[in-house]
């Protein structure tokens, strides 16, 4: 390809760029904006925010009759599967957003980078989903880890901010230079960068096992650290409690969703083959299938275990977060359509009643002041609507019909045990999983619900007719989608058969 | 009344909505509320029993609506005798428990709404043909459980070893003792579904029917191991519910910390659904698992630890509803040795006992709620000559106690002589010798009702209870019916054996005749 070629590839590739190119427009409004606002914490440095993700989200929707197709020379892809991704990101940065409006630990301090941060970062998974070269994939994992550094610094005053950020910056760096070094195995053995000739490659040769293996750790540390899976965990419970809240809930669902996406991309379309029946299975050499099913297992196991020591509501959803990639592995390993399909399905309803449980530690933050379980005595009589939405997200986390986690984990179950007796096992270790789960999940609801309050605090309390809006429009999918979800299923359906065709 | 089936179970949530709307003062309303929609409820299942055909073993007033069509779900509801005996049950119990929980004064709206959608869950399991279904509904009853023995049960307290106690530690207890139970039987369903195919669309399914049918399995159903280990899963899944010894210990907490309404559930209800579920799911959909003789006798075996283990715990309690909730133990030991022998007989004893036992059972937990009310205690050795205070009180639970105890003349006599002839009658088993161990129950259990009925009311009455009131008009509106259905089954129990028998006999024929190849299969 001559350089006129490729730049008039690149230049045509603009008009299927144009959500990323509405979220870096934005971006530049809201730093001129935040300049020519004399007020620091002016409430049209959000208001814009809300209206350039609005913005994005119809551009996105847009896209969706393009089918699937690489732009920028191969070095992105625009495809249902990215989609489905993105809008994901966009419903959560919009909550998240509206999140940050309210809460109080932003009260105060200088919101107009927060929210030109918060849209990079946007901007930045954006890419992670849609990468299709290890330059890509690598340049955005990195991009949407400095702006979430900074974001987890960003009550710069707080010890805790402060320490959430070093240490997140830390084993970031680390994780980053471990996938660095696996890139440069997976080049050496293949000559090439694109994902997709790595599958044909692979494919074609049969390279030096060991050399292939030590490159899939390696490019395992990298999307671990995204995930937060086991044993590249360590920096979550740190950074969740240190960040302020809304950035924790975006946390813990936008990088984490955007982590699955490039695993399960560059899983299924570098490293597995179709057979003469149609079935895909993993390259010859690495069994990746086996090794992802042992993170999925030790990410649940010890998420859940860790969270039933917990006294801190963030510290606890940070580990019930952990567990929960573990859970949406469960899907990755099987290499089936209906497990990429459980997997992205569930991550859809994590996001729903994860981002609803940090809502409430936000509520529960303005109306007790503490991140304290035990401070959550007597909820249930003091503000009854938190309380019984915080019901809804915990059962729901717990996998208790009829909300939506049930069927989530349905389906990542179901396409388990359809996979054959090869993977029993994994269904035995998270059925037993969801049970230990539920007895942290009860703790807290013991806490709201049974235990009694203490006498002197005040009988009832005023929740902000605001937060009650922003609970409903979650509790009502929660619940709505565990009883008729056949409109996500058939979106999520869509999206994974676009996946290895390209 | 082509719905009638969605009708009767959905009624207690239009009652739940109608109480949130409710202003939270007006107690009186809600109350009334719902003893209204479970009343419609009990007058939709005395419609049911009027038309419904005893004579076939199809099921019947049955709903199928296609659901989640990619997963072939459907919302399918039918019954046949099995089930509604259950029903029957379920409506009647539940109507009694709303006049039995009228003294509920804390949360009330919270009260009333959480126990109108246990209702609903009971009813829904009992009357869903859909596995998926029947798991919603199976889960559905948790949550409101976990939350009337936590928040209107006995409050925490330290006990004299150190340990918290009380509802929030009996209701975490029951929680996650039956969602263990619960999730072995989802991995069990998951398995079923994906090794059975739909006759008519060649796609898989949940549909119990098409499951139960052996000429649908294929794929790992066809490797007998399998086929036990499914057994298995789905065995303890419902022993857990039943509760079957070594599964139990979460029954005695969850019975003693709920309040008394909740404990008439519990044991007349709740209990049941172990039960129901073996001989709804595991029976007939892996008949030849169940024929593997390690189960027949294991189950057996278990049931007569439970009859006989029940039993003497039963006997070493000073605490009365704790001696209820183990004597509870043991009878439904004798439910599981009726179902184990595989005879027309035994099975037949076998429902009628868990219907016996959920009446007998309700009124012995409504008459403790009735001396709590007034004593605050249940400690048998404090109480003494309450005969004499009392004489309805005394009646009432001397019927309750001989009803337990299975003297001739009141129903679970018939039921239990039904179980045991059959159990050692079977011709596919040799369930012999321990059918006359299990007898030995019998004994123990009237030594227990007895000694218990001494302490508390003959004697010297306690200078104390003095002034004890007799039973009022809401407690005897209580008792009564269940008395009198007590004593009417007891002198003429044909109306449940004629509602139940074609249905099990059925049941019987399908496990015996099942085909015995996949045997040979290992």
């Amino acid at each position: 390809m001559n350089p006129s070629e490729i730049i008039q590839n690149n230049i045509n590739s603009l008009s299927y760029f144009v959500p990323e190119l509405i979220l870096t427009g934005m971006i530049v409004v809201l730093i001129i904006t935040d300049l020519l606002l004399k007020k620091e914490n002016s409430p049209w440095t959000s208001l814009l925010a809300l209206g350039g993700l609005v913005i994005a989200f119809v551009a996105v929707m847009n896209q969706y009759d393009l089918g699937s197709r690489s732009i920028f020379n191969d070095m992105l892809v625009v495809d249902p599967f990215s989609l489905y991704f993105k809008l994901l990101f966009l419903v959560s940065a919009v909550f998240v957003v509206l999140l940050s409006i309210g809460s109080i630990e932003l009260s105060g301090r200088p919101v107009g980078e927060y929210f030109t941060l918060m849209i990079a970062l946007t901007l930045g998974l954006f890419l992670m989903a849609s990468a299709t070269n290890l330059i890509t994939i690598f340049i955005s994992i990195e991009f949407v880890s400095v702006t979430s550094f900074i974001l987890a610094t960003y009550l710069k005053t707080r010890r805790r901010s402060s320490e959430a950020g070093l240490k997140y910056a830390i084993y970031g760096a680390f994780s980053s230079g471990l996938m660095l070094y696996g890139i440069s195995i997976l080049y050496g053995l293949t000559g090439t960068l694109d994902i997709y000739e790595i599958g044909t490659k692979l494919a074609a040769s049969t390279p030096n096992s060991l050399a292939l293996l030590t490159s899939v750790i390696l490019m395992l540390a990298g999307f671990g650290y995204k995930l937060a899976a086991v044993p590249f965990h360590f920096w979550a419970p740190d950074v969740y409690e240190g960040a302020p809240t809304p950035i924790t809930a975006f946390f813990s669902v936008g990088p984490k969703a955007a982590g699955f996406a490039l695993l399960i991309r560059f899983f299924n379309v570098a490293l597995a083959t179709e057979g003469t029946n149609g079935e895909w299975s993993a390259i010859a050499g690495v069994n990746w299938s086996q090794l992802l099913a042992v993170v999925a297992a030790a990410t649940m196991t010890l998420g859940n275990l860790v969270a039933i020591v917990q006294k801190n509501i963030k510290r606890l959803l940070a580990y019930s977060s952990i567990a929960h990639a573990g859970y949406a592995l469960m899907g990755v390993v099987l290499l089936s359509d209906q497990g990429v399909y459980a997997t992205i399905f569930y991550l859809v309803v994590y996001y729903l009643m994860n981002i609803g449980a940090f809502l409430i530690v936000i509520v529960f933050q303005d109306l007790v002041g503490s991140e304290s379980i035990d401070d959550y005595k007597g909820l249930i009589w003091r503000a009854p609507v938190p309380a019984i939405a915080m019901g809804v997200f915990l059962f729901s986390l717990a996998g208790m019909p009829p909300t939506a986690g049930f069927i989530g984990k349905f389906y990542l179950f179901a396409a388990l045990i359809k996979g054959g007796p090869g993977f029993y096992w994994l269904a035995v270790v998270g059925f037993i999983n969801s049970v230990i789960s539920l007895y942290y999940y009860a703790r807290i609801l013991k806490a709201m619900c049974f235990d009694k309050q203490d006498e002197k605090e005040p009988a009832s309390l005023a929740v902000s007719p605001y937060y009650v809006v922003l609970l409903a429009t979650l509790v009502v999918p929660t619940i709505l989608l565990g009883v008729y979800w056949v409109p996500l299923a058939d979106l999520a359906n869509y999206s994974v058969e676009f996946l290895r065709a390209l | 009344m082509n719905n009638v089936l969605t009708l009767i179970t959905f009624l207690p949530m239009v009652g739940v909505l109608l109480i949130l709307l409710v202003p939270n003062g007006n107690k009186t309303l809600i109350r009334i509320l719902a003893a209204v929609s479970t009343g419609l409820q009990v007058l939709l299942a005395v419609w049911i029993y009027i038309n419904f055909d005893s004579d076939t073993s199809s099921m019947q007033f049955r709903e199928q609506y296609k659901w989640i069509p990619s997963f072939n779900i459907e919302y399918f509801m039918g019954i046949d005798g099995l089930s509604v005996s259950m029903v029957l049950l379920t409506a009647f119990l539940s109507f009694i428990c709303i006049f039995a929980s009228w003294g509920i004064n804390k949360g009330v709206k919270g009260y009333f709404a959480m126990f109108l959608l246990l209702d609903t869950g009971m009813m829904g399991v009992f009357c869903s043909l859909d596995f998926f279904l029947f798991y919603i509904f199976w889960e559905v009853m948790l949550l409101p459980m976990y939350f009337l023995i936590g928040i209107w049960g006995s409050p925490a307290r330290v006990d004299a070893d150190g340990m918290v106690r009380g509802g929030p530690y009996a209701a975490i207890k029951f929680f996650l003792y039956t969602l263990f139970g619960s999730v072995l039987m989802l991995l069990a369903m998951l398995v079923l579904y994906f090794n059975v195919t739909d006759p008519v669309t060649g796609g898989h399914t949940f549909n119990m029917l098409y499951i139960m049918d052996q000429s649908n399995h294929s794929g790992v159903l066809n490797n007998f191991d399998i086929r036990l280990w499914l057994y298995a899963a789905l065995f303890i899944g419902f022993a857990i519910k039943v509760p079957l010894f070594p599964f139990h210990t979460w029954l005695p907490d969850a019975h003693v910390e709920a309040p008394t309404a909740v404990s008439v559930i519990l044991a007349g209800v709740l209990l049941k659904m172990g039960t129901y579920g073996m001989l709804r799911i595991s029976f007939p959909m892996l008949p030849d698992a169940m024929k593997w003789e390690y189960f027949a006798y294991g189950m057996a075996i278990l049931g007569v630890i439970n009859i006989i283990y029940g039993a003497f715990c039963a006997m070493a309690q000073t605490d009365l509803k704790k001696l209820v909730a183990y004597s509870s133990i043991s009878h439904m030991g004798i439910v599981l040795l009726g179902m184990s022998g595989l005879t027309s007989l035994g099975m037949n004893g076998a429902v009628m006992q868990m219907f016996n036992h959920g009446t007998g059972t309700a009124m012995l937990f409504l008459l403790v709620g009735v001396i709590y009310d007034r004593a605050h205690h249940r400690n048998i050795d404090d109480f003494g000559g309450l005969a004499v205070r009392m004489p309805i009180y005394a009646a009432a639970m001397s019927l309750a106690f001989f009803a337990g105890l299975g003297l001739p003349g009141l129903s679970s006599f018939m039921s239990e002589v039904f179980s045991f002839l059959g159990a050692f009658g079977s011709e596919m088993f040799n369930l012999k010798a321990i059918t006359i161990i299990s007898i030995i129950g019998i004994v123990l259990t009237a030594g227990y009702f007895l000694w218990t009925f001494q302490r508390m009311f003959l004697g010297e009455l306690n200078p104390k209870y003095k002034d004890l009131p007799d039973l009022n008009g809401r407690e005897l509106f209580t008792l009564v019916p269940l008395g009198i259905v007590i004593i009417f089954l007891g002198i003429y129990p044909a109306p449940l054996l004629n509602l139940i028998k074609t249905s099990l006999n059925e049941l019987v024929e399908v496990v015996k005749t099942a085909n015995p190849i996949l045997w040979g299969l290992q």
